[in-house]
């Protein structure tokens, strides 16, 4: 039970976060995604089935918001959730580099998705421009904030783990 | 009985001599003192004693500072801790007065635009998101169905035109700015007197295109909507043409565009609810 309610705060603050403050901090014309750092970090960190039910509140709550057509957010973050389980088994005694794997390729897929959404609905776009003033920036954004998300989410997670044993 | 008598007028005597001996030496002694005969005689007593006076009065002062210096220093301290914890204080009050100055400068500008524009009814908005996906050029304002806001109401701020309504909740909405790629707002070259079309991108970067190839424009000419197509009301500032394409095979010109918005400070804007858009996609052939 403390595990939900750490993982639905955690995500209901980073939702305020990145609405609020995150999307309107711009590197050249790319953004963070500070949920899609949390999905990776959870994934990777917590409890399968708690990380499973939240991020998918999550996605369909941003995909509600989001203007993006056939709930491509939480597509985007079903798939980082799944890496996230991939690398976890495959990398786990180096869970920074696991991390940094998930949120490289999770950005990547992510970018590429939106573009494609995009593109059926009639959208033109400059491939070597959203990739130069879009895409990468996000990356960096994304790769740089994942550092603390992680050792932040990896806190929380040992804290509530300990926590549950105790009780 | 007499002897007694004697014996008394002898004391008596001695002491009035001894008396007035005493006076006389004080007196002339007041009178040296005075008339300074007596001063390098001071001198020559007095400085020995004044000089260790000095010694003994300025090591007393220095061991006195040495002990109690540390208990001023704890004083201060303390004082200084208090006066940087007010000034912190005083400068969080600035913060926030300014603050207050900033939000009232924009309502006041907010107002002063729906008074210069009587014909059309106004919703002011707080923006309080940007769409996450930084594809997208979205923006989520405060106010919703609950407040009379309507799917496809224009939006604009003191400035000129932000976008259109795109999607309402009870309490919140959604707006599409005018720099999203699938925006497209209907213009009028102020200065050409002619028609043509601003479009969004991916970047945010805003475009001016189907300008027709027979008509200058330049740079700094003012873009008004048009009205054209139902989607806005006409006359309201969209921006100005910062360049311009016109390239001899092509069938139109096309331009750069700075948008009067500065949409990354966007804080508060105006929503028009007096505008009913009108859906011409099933006109369109």
């Amino acid at each position: 039970m403390l595990s939900h309610i750490i993982t639905g705060l955690s995500f209901l603050f980073t939702l305020m976060i990145q609405y609020a403050v995150i999307s309107r901090t711009n590197l050249f014309y790319g953004t963070a995604d500070l949920i899609l750092l949390l999905v990776a970090a959870w994934s990777m960190l917590g409890k399968t089935k708690v990380s499973w039910f939240w991020i998918t509140i999550v996605g369909i709550f941003v995909s509600i918001i989001s203007p993006y057509p056939v709930l491509a957010p939480l597509i985007a973050y079903l798939i980082v959730f799944i890496l996230g389980q991939i690398i976890k088994r495959g990398v786990w005694q180096t869970p920074m580099l696991g991390m940094f794997i998930v949120t490289f390729a999770g950005t990547i897929f992510q970018h590429v998705l939106y573009l494609f959404v995009l593109t059926i609905n009639g959208r033109e776009f400059f491939w070597p421009e959203v990739l130069n003033m879009i895409t990468l920036p996000s990356l960096l954004l994304n790769m740089l904030l994942s550092i603390p998300v992680h050792a932040l989410i990896q806190e929380l997670s040992i804290r509530t783990n300990m926590i549950e044993y105790e009780l | 009985m007499d002897s007694k008598k004697n014996q008394m007028k002898n004391i008596f005597n001695k002491i009035s001599i001894q008396s007035i001996v005493i006076g006389l030496i004080v007196i002339g002694l007041i009178v040296l003192s005075i008339s300074g005969f007596l001063t390098p005689l001071f001198n020559v007593g007095l400085n020995p004693l004044i000089s260790s006076q000095s010694w003994l009065s300025v090591r007393f002062l220095s061991f006195k500072e040495f002990f109690t210096s540390p208990k001023d220093m704890a004083t201060l301290r303390e004082r200084n801790a208090q006066l940087e914890n007010e000034v912190s204080q005083l400068q969080s009050q600035i913060i926030q007065l300014q603050e207050n100055l900033s939000e009232a400068q924009i309502l006041y500008a907010l107002l002063d635009f729906a008074r210069t524009n009587p014909q059309h009814e106004y919703v002011a908005a707080t923006v309080i998101g940007r769409e996450i996906s930084p594809f997208l050029q979205y923006v989520i304002i405060d106010k919703g169905s609950s407040h009379g806001i309507r799917y496809g109401m224009p939006v604009v701020t003191q400035q000129g035109l932000v976008g259109r309504v795109d999607a309402v909740l009870g309490n919140a909405s959604r707006i599409q700015l005018i720099t999203d790629a699938s925006s497209i707002v209907n213009v009028r070259l102020q200065s050409a007197k002619v028609e043509a079309q601003i479009v969004g991108s991916l970047t945010g970067e805003v475009s001016l295109e189907m300008v027709p190839q027979d008509v200058s424009v330049e740079a700094g000419d003012v873009i008004l909507t048009s009205g054209l197509g139902g989607n806005y009301p006409p006359n309201v500032f969209v921006g100005q043409v910062v360049s311009i394409q016109k390239l001899e095979n092509a069938l139109f010109q096309t331009g750069n565009v700075q948008a009067i918005v500065d949409f990354t400070t966007l804080n508060a804007v105006l929503v028009i609810t007096n505008f009913q858009s009108v859906d011409i996609t099933p006109l369109i052939p």
